[in-house]
């Protein structure tokens, strides 16, 4: 089962959900999607097993080759591309590796060599497999790296996915294999906003989701009320817990040292698989 | 030689558009001729993105020697590097700008607006 | 007029809370809110009835089901896998799609045509702030584009001194088009691990740009250790450090009910208040 774990507004406790998950139960491992900012290695502090660049093909100029015919320049649709005389400047950041400009070229001048633009960690902790996703810092778009981590999915175990903050085409690039969706919830008013956001690109990308509920003051707040009204499932609620909190910014998985805590994990895990299993039907 | 400025409309009169990418038009002054031209930026202003650059190609295709206007991107400046100085418009029209530029009246333009992607490009001369 | 923009690297460490706080503080009256993603700023600043527009984020490619010969050679080229078959044609996942022309460069059949795509939607407040910003549509890229726009559709004028605009979380490129020409980011810090880590990837990030910047620690007392090392930190990178906001259930009161915190006498509101009492003495000094 590979399950999605997002949120809309950053802050909520995507990383806190996922790890827990993972740190909890047999046989799952941890994809980290949220490539700006990968945080969930600093809980796990996987032993480190191999490292693959993730590269994007950048078109090469052969001067020699080239005639100056202009095409590619009006073919580029991102605007990537200029002539001056005969010399051509690339601009790499707004260059999307669509490949138009060397398919136009009729010279041939025109090859694709590849360019780093982050790198993907695999790790191990316990029996759990740990991925991390990092784009380099300047790099604009996280895409590429995204798909590089999911396409290390195992299919014979379960895969937390921990997603980008937001609803843009990152989040949606982190949730595209998942089988379901896992929206963590903050009972804030921009929470809830943003958890409305998250809710309505769940129905989108046509996945089976439910809710857990997070730092909030109480079991009934503005997203449960919400969710009952709207017939949506709320698997658990966490309270806000100063202890907690504390232990989370020093590193430290909560479910390693609090086994009423590990319960709850593995509840939701099974809640969410008997929620997927009946949406199949 | 060839002087270009980014305007509002297509007139000698028309205020100089204070977007260099997206002006949806482009007057052209030939200093020989005395002649005043316009072509249509669209493409430019249109563009999903790097739209300077277009703008910035669109004048290097027509071996434009001066471009007067009041800012100018990174990206765009890389294009027009070596082909054509820019100047900074003044808060008068297409025209007198012109005239001032050609009295020896306007400044270069010196600050440059940081690119949107102002990270690598490759092929620099 | 100086332009302000709060950013932290993390999501959640209370940007859009200070962002508001700060706004009233310094009685700017020229904002935005760049978090296009999740834009939060116009819940806390009591505004109505924003002016819209439609923003045209890039354009997407339609196959006429009518002229395609089902020849699949679209859905092969394309490099980010937007094309899939559909009944006796192919389909165009518009989400997905770049817009890049490469399926109606290899259609044989001419059926491949394009439109502008409504990726997202401006907005434009006038009173009692000039307060631009925008929505993104679900899924869409282009928000760098989008942040662009929102940057644009706000009025600078030189008889404000400050302007202040929200950020966004991440180092990616809606993040990366917010930074470009503003004079001073404001660091919201969070002294966890994770926060920690994310602050060092964007001030990387920012340093490329030319500007300078600032920062306070929220929540400041769930880790003094961590917080400690947030303030070494700032020595080593010329940071301007502010001072520290502790965690207070008086700012959960306060964002329930839409209040500004700086407006709640509470120890967070009166720390915010000495966070930018500090922050207006360094924007005053570096004339």
């Amino acid at each position: 089962m590979k399950i999605a774990v997002l949120s809309g507004k950053g802050g909520t406790g995507k990383t806190f959900v996922s790890v827990n998950l993972v740190n909890s139960t047999e046989n799952t491992d941890y994809y980290d999607c949220d490539v700006e900012e990968p945080n969930g290695d600093l809980f796990f502090q996987s032993k480190l097993i191999q490292e693959l660049p993730v590269k994007v093909l950048l078109p090469s100029f052969d001067k020699e080759k080239c005639n100056a015919c202009h095409e590619c320049v009006d073919a580029c649709s991102f605007n990537a591309l200029a002539l001056i005389g005969k010399d051509m400047l690339l601009f790499e950041s707004i260059c999307h590796s669509c490949g138009v400009c060397s398919f136009v070229c009729k010279q041939k001048a025109i090859s694709e060599v590849p360019k780093q633009t982050g790198v993907i960690k695999i790790g191990k902790a316990g029996d759990s497999k740990v991925v991390t996703g990092k784009l380099n810092m300047g790099e604009a778009i996280g895409v590429p790296v995204i798909s590089g981590v999911l396409d290390l999915m195992d299919e014979d175990r379960n895969s937390i996915i921990d997603c980008p903050p937001g609803s843009a085409c990152s989040v949606v690039e982190s949730t595209q294999k998942a089988d379901y969706c896992l929206i963590v919830a903050e009972p804030t008013s921009f929470g809830f906003h943003n958890f409305k956001m998250v809710e309505q690109l769940a129905r989108v990308l046509k996945k089976p989701f439910a809710v857990v509920v997070n730092k909030a003051e109480s079991k009934n707040n503005i997203v449960s009320s919400y969710c009952k009204k709207n017939k949506i499932k709320v698997l658990d609620t966490f309270l806000f817990n100063r202890k907690i909190a504390q232990d989370n910014s020093r590193g430290e998985i909560c479910t390693s040292v609090d086994d009423k805590m590990k319960a709850r994990f593995i509840s939701l895990l099974d809640n969410i698989n008997d929620d997927w299993q009946r949406s199949l039907k | 030689m060839i002087i270009a400025v980014p305007v509002d409309e297509m007139e000698e009169n028309s205020p100089v558009c204070i977007s260099f990418g997206r002006a949806p038009f482009y007057l052209i002054f030939d200093d020989e001729e005395k002649k005043f031209d316009y072509f249509d930026n669209n493409s430019a202003f249109n563009a999903q993105g790097g739209a300077g650059i277009k703008a910035a190609q669109s004048l290097v295709d027509r071996n434009v020697d001066i471009v007067i206007t009041f800012r100018c991107g990174e990206n765009a400046s890389k294009v027009l590097n070596g082909k054509a100085k820019i100047y900074k418009a003044e808060k008068v029209n297409a025209k007198m700008n012109i005239e001032m530029f050609i009295a020896g009246n306007l400044q270069l333009l010196n600050k440059v607006s940081p690119g949107l992607h102002g990270h690598s490009v490759q092929g620099e001369k | 007029m100086k332009k302000i923009l709060i950013l932290s690297g993390k999501g959640g460490t209370g940007k859009t809370t200070v962002a508001a706080s700060l706004i009233e503080y310094l009685n700017s009256k020229t904002i935005a809110d760049c978090d296009v993603d999740a834009p939060n700023l116009h819940l806390l600043l009591k505004v109505k009835n924003p002016v819209e527009k439609d923003f045209i984020g890039s354009k997407k490619a339609l196959i006429d089901v009518d002229k395609c010969i089902s020849c699949g050679l679209c859905a092969e080229k394309c490099r980010f896998d937007a094309i899939h078959s559909f009944g006796s044609s192919y389909k165009v996942d518009e989400i997905s799609c770049e817009g890049c022309t490469m399926c109606s460069l290899v259609c044989p059949a001419g059926a491949v045509s394009f439109y502008d795509d409504k990726s997202g939607t401006l907005q434009k407040y006038t009173a009692p702030y000039d307060f631009s910003t925008a929505c993104l549509k679900l899924g869409r890229g282009n928000s760098g584009k989008l942040v662009s726009e929102v940057k644009r559709n706000m009025v600078i004028k030189n008889t404000e001194e400050y302007a202040v605009l929200d950020g966004s979380p991440g180092i990616g490129c809606p993040v990366i088009a917010s930074i470009s020409g503003v004079d001073w980011v404001l660091l919201v810090a969070e002294p966890t691990l994770s926060g920690f880590s994310d602050l060092k990837r964007i001030v990387s990030t920012a340093k490329a740009f030319d500007l300078n910047m600032a920062l306070c620690v929220n929540k400041s007392d769930i880790n003094m250790k961590i917080t400690n090392e947030i303030i070494d930190y700032c020595k080593d990178e010329g940071v301007y450090y502010l001072g520290l906001i502790p965690y207070d259930k008086a700012v959960l009161k306060a964002l329930k009910s839409c209040k500004l915190i700086i407006n709640v006498p509470s120890e967070a509101g009166n720390a915010l208040r000495n966070v930018f009492k500090e922050f207006k003495q360094v924007l005053e000094n570096e004339n």
